[in-house]
């Protein structure tokens, strides 16, 4: 039985990437606890328009935690506090108390400046994936579906490594401001697979060097990126990744 | 040069200076133990360790190393700082698994860097500096520079001095439960299973070695010169 709870909600609002930016407030009154945190930032930004100030502006798309859109640090935390990782969209009110005070801000890194309020751009992880997270294979005909074997215990952690949705809750928890578990993560789901060997030095160099040169910053392993990762990415992705980068260099 | 101009690279560096420097610290902790069993023999690694060529050489390494680490933890810390970005976090809620020590690293090395300048000066200044400089005597204590076990034994009847190196040890455990495994994740050889065992063999490890150290020292604070049957 869903109950009411009445809360402080208090957003960050900053006008582009140069503004200073500052919070505000307003007072959220019987708010389902089954509503999800999303739901509630559109009633807060119908109250908004409805009192003729502007909205609150934050990413979301799918709002099934497939899509890695939703993006909010919420009371000290990548996506809000949840036991298992979830982001935001999954989310819902009856993790806060009634007389809360909910504190809302965006992924602050330098390589994700901000556009507006609590969105941020996040274009940097599409340049690092540009850079080497693919593979190159001819097109044509494709061939028969057992041609290459490879282990189910390789393919599951592929998968597993292949189900980072590129948030940045990694890269926003990290004091490091470091995107090391993403990118360990596009570069293991190949590194695993026969099909992803071919280029694998080749990758992580690639990689590696496009976040280097974006501004990311040196991951120390405080392991906090895998503490909030709403896909339960493994720091061991990060030592495969060192793994990579080290054969491949020292290949040179 | 991939080792400075890459951020693997330069963790590379930091992990293979930071394990060199735990083989370093086993030696010395190795060294110490015997002064809780001979003073002669103490004296003689003393001695042995003392104004010689290879001594010297040794010496010049590890303060190449020290100051490789110390230099590289700067750049990292800084880069860091910059990459996080100018505004910061109103309201942090730090996760359960995240260590203390993992997060304070920087900090925890500037109290080692402090802690080691005042040994340098209560035991290589008195020691090997003082061979060269000073007619092989000791400055402030009128003891032989080779007398080694009369050094902690002066040092460690101060009480202050005490409680400083404890507290310098303490602050070397904690920098150490999280370095040793911290350099195994990042030269690649750790993994879903070795995650857990470099942790639990960095922290028996890093113990074992850290209580070599407090041992010694709470020795010479408290029995040093009065209960040693070798005095």
């Amino acid at each position: 039985m869903a109950k009411n709870i009445s809360f402080t909600i208090r957003y960050w609002k900053q006008n582009g990437p140069k503004d200073a930016g500052h919070f505000e407030e307003r007072r959220m009154h019987d708010i389902p606890d089954d509503t999800s945190f999303l739901e509630m930032l559109d009633i807060l930004n119908e109250e908004l328009i409805n009192d003729g100030k502007e909205p609150f502006v934050f990413d979301h798309d799918c709002r099934e935690g497939i899509c890695g859109m939703c993006s909010l640090y919420i009371n000290g935390t990548p996506h809000g506090k949840t036991e298992r990782g979830a982001t935001t969209c999954q989310l819902y009110m009856r993790r806060f108390n009634d007389g809360d005070t909910i504190t809302v801000e965006p992924w602050r890194s330098a390589a994700f400046p901000v556009i507006k309020d609590c969105m941020v751009d996040r274009s940097a992880f599409d340049k690092i994936q540009a850079a080497g997270g693919y593979t190159t294979i001819r097109t044509g005909q494709a061939q028969d579906a057992n041609a290459i074997l490879i282990p189910k215990d390789d393919a599951d952690e592929a998968m597993d490594c292949a189900t980072c949705i590129g948030c940045g809750a990694c890269v926003a928890a990290c004091k490091n401001g470091s995107a090391m578990l993403f990118v360990s993560s596009k570069v293991s789901q190949f590194a695993l697979l026969p099909q992803g060997r071919v280029e694998a030095a080749k990758r992580a160099k690639a990689m590696v060097a496009k976040m280097d040169e974006l501004g990311f910053g040196n991951c120390t392993n405080t392991r906090a990126c895998e503490a909030v990762c709403p896909k339960s990415e493994s720091i061991a992705n990060i030592a495969r990744l060192n793994r990579e980068f080290l054969k491949a260099k020292l290949a040179d | 040069m991939w080792l400075i101009n890459s951020s693997v690279g330069r963790k590379v560096v930091m992990s293979v200076s930071g394990l060199a420097l735990i083989l370093f610290l086993t030696f010395h902790a190795c060294m110490n133990v015997v002064a809780l069993f001979s003073r002669d023999g103490y004296n003689m690694i003393c001695e042995f360790l003392g104004s010689n060529w290879y001594a010297v050489a040794g010496t010049v390494a590890l303060a190449v190393l020290i100051a490789i680490h110390f230099v590289f933890a700067v750049i990292l810390t800084l880069q860091n700082r910059k990459a996080r970005g100018a505004n910061r976090y109103a309201v942090s809620a730090k996760p359960d698994r995240v260590e203390w020590a993992s997060q304070n690293m920087f900090v925890l090395g500037i109290i080692i860097v402090l802690g080691l300048v005042l040994h340098l000066y209560n035991f290589w200044f008195n020691m090997m500096f003082a061979e060269f400089a000073n007619g092989g005597m000791a400055f402030a204590t009128g003891l032989s520079a080779t007398d080694g076990y009369g050094m902690m034994q002066y040092t460690f009847s101060c009480p202050v001095y005490t409680v400083l190196y404890l507290v310098w040890f303490a602050a070397i455990w904690f920098h150490l439960t999280h370095g040793f495994w911290s350099a195994m994740q990042t030269m690649g050889w750790s993994g879903k299973t070795w995650f857990n065992r470099w942790r639990c063999i960095g922290n028996i490890y890093v113990t074992l070695v850290m209580l070599c150290f407090v041992v010694v020292a709470l020795y010479f604070a408290f029995c040093g010169s009065c209960c040693s049957a070798t005095c």
